[in-house]
Parts: C-alpha cells; sequence; structure tokens
C-alpha cells in the first residue's frame, strides 16, 4: 500500500503539476524570537503534504500563516493562485481548516453542525443538502445524525470534522495534528478518509507527530528551529539518510534542535 | 445573509440547550426583583421606635397607644430629651422617633393646632418612608376622630425630617437601579462568556479560517443576547409595576428604546472583555466582579454620588449604568419625555461607539 502510493506520487506530482501553494522566504517574528524562518516550498494540487516538527519547530505558525490566521512578517506566498497579503478573503473560500483542538460545537447535533459550517461557508440549501445526506453516509451517522456531537468517540467527531472542514470543496484543506489521542485502528480510518479525499483532487496539508502518519504522506517537510530541514517523498527521505523509517529519519533531523521540546 | 441566518440560529441553540445559561438569564432578574421586592414589603413589621414626649398629655397618650396598637412599630423606649436621638439612631436599630413638643393637647385644644415632629433614619429610604407614612396616617386618624367629636376643625401638623439622606432615595429610586444592574451583569456576562467558548473550543479559528465576516461573527452572537435581554427586560419592567407598585409615568416605548440602547452598551463592553481575556471563567469573574462593584457603587441607588469626593463622581461618569439609572427615573418616575434624557442617552450612545470601535479594532489585530 505504502509503496504503491509513494510511486503514485512521485509519477503523479514531481512531473510538475499545479502548483496551489508556493512559499517564499515566509518568516514571522516574536518581537526576537523567529519562529517560522524564511520557509520556501512548494505544494502541488492532489497530494498529501506531511507538515512535521518537533513541538516548537515553529510548524502551527507557519500553518497559521498559509490559513491567513496569522499575518507574516516578512516573505511571500500564494495559495491556491490568491496572493497571502492581498486576497486573504478570496483565500478564505478555497480552503479548509480542521484545527488540532476538537472543532466542531459539541452542543449542537451532527446535522446541526453540518448546516452550520455549510452555511457559513454560503452553500445554497439544495447543495447542503444534497452535501450533509452524502456525509452522513460515507461516515455511516445516519442513525447519530440528530445526536449531540458531544455524545459521539473522538474518533467519528475527528472523522466528522474533517468531513466538514472539506465540505464546501476546498483546494487545499490543512489539518493541524487532527489524530491527536486516538488509537491507531481509528487513525488508519482516518487516513482512508484523507486518501478518498485527496482522491478527488484536494489537496491536503496535514501536520502530526505520527511518523507511521509521515510514511502515509506523498511528501513530507521536516522543520527544525523555525526552518525547513528537508523536503521529499518518504522513500526518498529515507535513502538519503540510509535508514528504515521515517521515525529514524525525523530523529536523525530534529535531535539536533536547540529549541526546547515540551 | 443566509450565512448570517445559519450563525444566529446556532447561537440561539447554544442558549436554549444551555441550562445554566438560561438559569442565569432568566432566574437571575426574576430572583432579584423579586427579594428586593420582599425586602421592601417585609421590613416594615415590628420596626423599633422611639417616642420623645415633652408633653406627656392626654392626647399624646391616646396616639401613642394607637402607634403600639398598629402591629407596624414596636415602641422601645421614651426619651427625655431631644439630645439622644441621634445617640439612639447611633446605638441600636430604631427606625424612627416621634417628638411632641410640650403642651401638645394645650396647644390643640386651645389654637386648634399642634405640631408632632417625625425624624427617621432615612439611611434605609424604603423604610423611612413607609414607617414615616404610616405614623403620619395614624395621627391623621387621630385628629379625624377628635373633629368628629368637637365638631370644629383641629389640625396636627407632623413635621417630617429625613436623618442622613434628605434627599430620601427611597423604593422608587432602588428599582432603576437593580433594572440596570442586572441588565448590565446579563448582557456583558454572556457575550463575554459565549465569544471566549469559541475561543477555549478552538472553533473560533474554524470560523476565523472561513469566509464568513469576522464582524459578523460578532454581531451575530449579539443577536440572540440583545432579543434575550429584550424578554428580560419586560419581564423585570412588569415584576416592578405588578409587584413592586412602580409606575411607568412616561412612554414605555422611550423607556424601552432607552433599555434597547443601554442593553447594547452592555454588549458592547461584553464583547471587548472577551477580547481581553482567554478563559471562560476569567470572563466570567470579569463581568461579575468588574461590573457588579461599580455598577452597585457608582449607579447612584445605593449610594448617593452627590456626596462622593469629587475623584470618585469623576469615576462615576463612567459608568454606563449611571446615565441610564438618570434616565430610567426620570422616565419611569419623573415621567419625562426624551428632550429630558438626550444627554444622557447621548454619553450611552457615545460609549457604544469607542467601546465598539476598541475591540472591532482588537478583534481585528489580535489575528497578526
Amino acid at each position: 500500500m505504502e509503496g504503491t502510493k509513494t510511486g503514485v506520487a512521485e509519477n503523479k506530482f514531481l512531473s510538475a503539476s499545479e502548483v496551489v501553494i508556493r512559499t517564499d522566504k515566509l518568516t514571522k517574528r516574536f518581537g526576537d524570537f523567529v519562529a517560522t524562518n524564511e520557509i520556501t516550498f512548494e505544494v502541488y494540487a492532489g497530494e498529501i503534504f506531511g507538515f512535521l516538527g518537533a513541538n516548537g519547530a515553529g510548524k502551527t505558525t507557519a500553518m497559521k500563516m498559509l490559513c491567513g490566521l496569522s499575518r507574516p512578517s516578512s516573505g511571500k506566498a500564494v495559495i491556491a493562485g490568491y496572493d497571502i497579503y492581498k486576497d486573504t478573503e478570496r483565500i478564505k473560500k478555497k480552503i479548509g481548516y480542521m484545527s488540532q483542538k476538537f472543532s466542531l460545537y459539541e452542543d449542537l447535533t451532527v446535522m446541526e453542525n453540518i448546516r452550520f459550517f455549510g452555511g457559513i461557508y454560503g452553500l445554497s440549501n439544495k447543495h447542503l443538502q444534497k452535501k450533509s445526506h452524502e456525509l452522513i453516509e460515507t461516515l455511516n451517522l445516519q442513525n447519530e445524525a440528530n445526536l449531540m456531537v458531544t455524545s459521539l468517540p473522538l474518533g467519528w467527531k475527528q472523522k466528522l470534522a474533517f468531513s466538514v472542514a472539506v465540505m464546501h470543496e476546498p483546494r487545499i484543506v490543512f489539518l493541524d495534528e487532527p489524530t491527536g489521542g486516538v488509537d491507531p485502528i481509528t487513525r488508519r480510518q482516518f487516513w482512508d478518509l484523507i486518501y478518498s479525499t485527496a482522491d478527488k483532487g484536494i489537496t491536503i496539508f496535514v501536520t502530526t507527530h505520527y511518523m507511521d502518519e509521515a510514511e502515509y504522506c506523498d511528501r513530507v517537510s521536516i522543520m527544525v528551529d523555525g526552518v525547513i530541514e528537508a523536503l521529499d517523498t518518504p522513500a526518498n527521505l529515507k535513502r538519503r539518510y540510509s535508514v528504515a523509517s521515517m521515525d529514524e529519519v525525523f530523529y536523525h533531523l530534529a535531535r539536533g534542535a536547540k529549541r526546547s521540546v515540551d | 445573509m443566509k450565512r448570517f441566518f445559519s450563525f444566529v440560529r446556532k447561537e440561539f441553540y447554544h442558549v436554549f440547550r444551555d441550562g445554566k445559561t438560561m438559569l442565569m438569564l432568566f432566574g437571575m432578574p426574576v430572583m432579584q426583583i423579586l427579594l428586593f421586592g420582599f425586602a421592601l414589603t417585609n421590613e416594615i413589621k415590628n420596626s423599633q421606635i422611639v417616642i420623645c414626649d415633652y408633653s406627656r398629655d392626654d392626647a399624646t397618650r391616646k396616639i401613642i397607644s394607637k402607634l403600639e396598637a398598629s402591629n407596624i412599630f414596636h415602641i422601645r423606649e421614651s426619651l427625655l430629651s431631644h439630645m439622644q436621638i441621634e445617640e439612639s439612631f447611633k446605638s441600636s436599630n430604631v427606625k424612627l422617633v416621634v417628638i411632641f413638643p410640650n403642651n401638645f393637647n394645650h396647644d390643640l385644644l386651645h389654637s386648634n393646632k399642634a405640631q408632632v415632629q417625625i425624624i427617621a433614619d432615612a439611611s434605609d429610604p424604603n423604610t423611612a418612608t413607609t414607617l414615616t407614612n404610616y405614623v403620619t396616617s395614624i395621627i391623621m386618624t387621630y385628629q379625624q376622630q377628635l373633629m368628629a367629636i368637637n365638631a370644629f376643625p383641629m389640625s396636627i401638623t407632623p413635621e417630617i425630617r429625613m436623618y442622613y439622606n434628605p434627599e430620601l432615595k427611597g423604593a422608587t429610586n432602588f428599582v432603576p437601579g437593580v433594572i440596570a444592574l442586572v441588565l448590565m451583569l446579563i448582557c456583558v456576562m454572556m457575550t463575554s462568556v459565549s465569544i471566549v467558548r469559541e475561543k477555549e473550543n478552538g472553533t473560533m479559528e474554524i470560523l476565523l479560517v472561513s469566509p464568513f465576516n469576522p464582524m459578523l461573527v460578532v454581531i451575530s452572537k449579539a443577536i440572540p443576547y440583545l432579543f434575550l435581554s429584550i424578554v428580560n427586560l419586560l419581564i423585570i419592567l412588569i415584576l416592578s409595576v405588578s409587584l413592586l407598585d412602580m409606575p411607568i409615568n412616561g412612554s414605555i416605548f422611550l423607556l424601552i428604546a432607552e433599555s434597547i440602547l443601554f442593553i447594547i452598551t452592555g454588549l458592547s463592553l461584553g464583547l471587548l472583555i472577551s477580547n481581553l481575556v482567554e478563559s471562560q471563567q476569567a470572563a466570567m469573574l470579569i463581568s461579575m466582579m468588574g461590573m457588579m462593584v461599580p455598577t452597585i457603587l457608582f449607579t447612584g441607588f445605593m449610594f448617593p454620588i452627590e456626596n462622593m469626593p469629587i475623584p470618585l463622581q469623576i469615576i462615576s461618569y463612567f459608568i454606563p449604568s449611571k446615565w441610564f439609572y438618570t434616565i430610567v427615573k426620570a422616565i419611569m418616575i419623573k415621567g419625562l419625555g426624551f428632550y429630558d434624557v438626550w444627554k444622557e442617552t447621548l454619553v450611552l450612545a457615545g460609549m457604544v461607539v469607542v467601546l465598539l470601535t476598541i475591540s472591532f479594532k482588537k478583534f481585528k489585530t489580535r489575528l497578526a
């Protein structure tokens, strides 16, 4: 599974398909502290792009800049063809976001959450109707549609949150540590959902701490102390550092980190 | 517009599904009004009073026995001199002193006129007024009985003095204060808590990433609370009128319009607080303590602002409820119209503009 996926990825993306994220020396400073230091990279359409780094490496800051939640201190970035400084409103329509805090309303039902998020993205009633049915069916939530979200198990909530984040069919969806705190089986199911979404041409930009998940990505970047230390397919990275797993690749790069890891 | 409605609907779900919020929203005002109402009607029985009788004659004895028989008063002691009055107010819970001058009966019989002095401890103005009224009416009953017997006019003139609070801020002054307090607390707390909750739960980020305008996030949050506060206001008004016999002498529409302005002031303040804090507890604490204390101190319904030192008076100018209190009193009690409260209205409107400007600015830059 992993091998074929990576192989496909290399053929699919390295042959220069459309670029959906392009950053050029993107930097964020908080006073003297440079959280993200001149990062430059590209992400291609339909790709699953893993954005790794130890805690404090600057990946959340970078992601927040790309989502328009935080204004860069310097550098350039183009998201889905729009400039990150000038076209933030247009970008917002083209991206989805799932934060690491679990992000649905617990006191609303599954259906109400779907309606609400569809509503704020401006989906028409008819479209929303169709989408919500599809979504409920895909996630097998027919019996839970009218239950409060708070009563669902965490894994279901995360799948629901992800599906809601891509309901408006964005070009790119940003996932900030989406699978924290769930068991490996649920994580695996979550990744199936990610694959099927990527197959529809939606680009996945995902941060994670789980190195097995890094193996699932088409390409990964590894941030250390605010800079991108490595960016390639998992297979190439393993070859470069002559190791057997992404875990070892990560350890090899991240152990040199100066910033404290909490 | 449709997006906006989705949002407002969601906010209503939040409110109606949260039992604690509902309890606070409707329980608190009803409780406050009932408590104050209860306190107002209950405190009167068996009040301690003191008689200072210089005359000691037939008429004074009759009046005293009537006072005693009334159930309202408990006559504690008889003073011998004027000088002891102040002392007895201070040293015990004496509420009122009745003073009969020398030759009371003599004056009454010979010049058909007599005076009686009633001195009340008006630091508790409600009780003071009510007690004074009772004493006066008992004396008037006695006067009428005399007239029936003697068939020529006799008059006893009560001379009333209010100690400690000559302006007599009373029951009617209290209710507008409670209205201001309740609306302020509810509005500030509810908005700040509901916005901070989104921050805490991480849903705020999702909203900010969405194409939904951040300004609209805030406005649509305020709408359910605006609506509920108006319902609240109506409940408070109905209770005040039916239970506490508050008059509404002026235009009720003007009163409601001014109240809505005040509610919006509270909502804006809540918005500002939500920008400054990160947790629901902090929001709750700041709204409760930060609003309750200044509102009680500086609105004027508990402590007369005119008697405060100048620096405190200046602080009171920044308390929205002070202005609203003046407006409500003017409309409900004095029956005045918009011409008489436009200055206060302008101050409140100004506060809304300033608060909203600051919080919208903060709300935007927080992202940077």
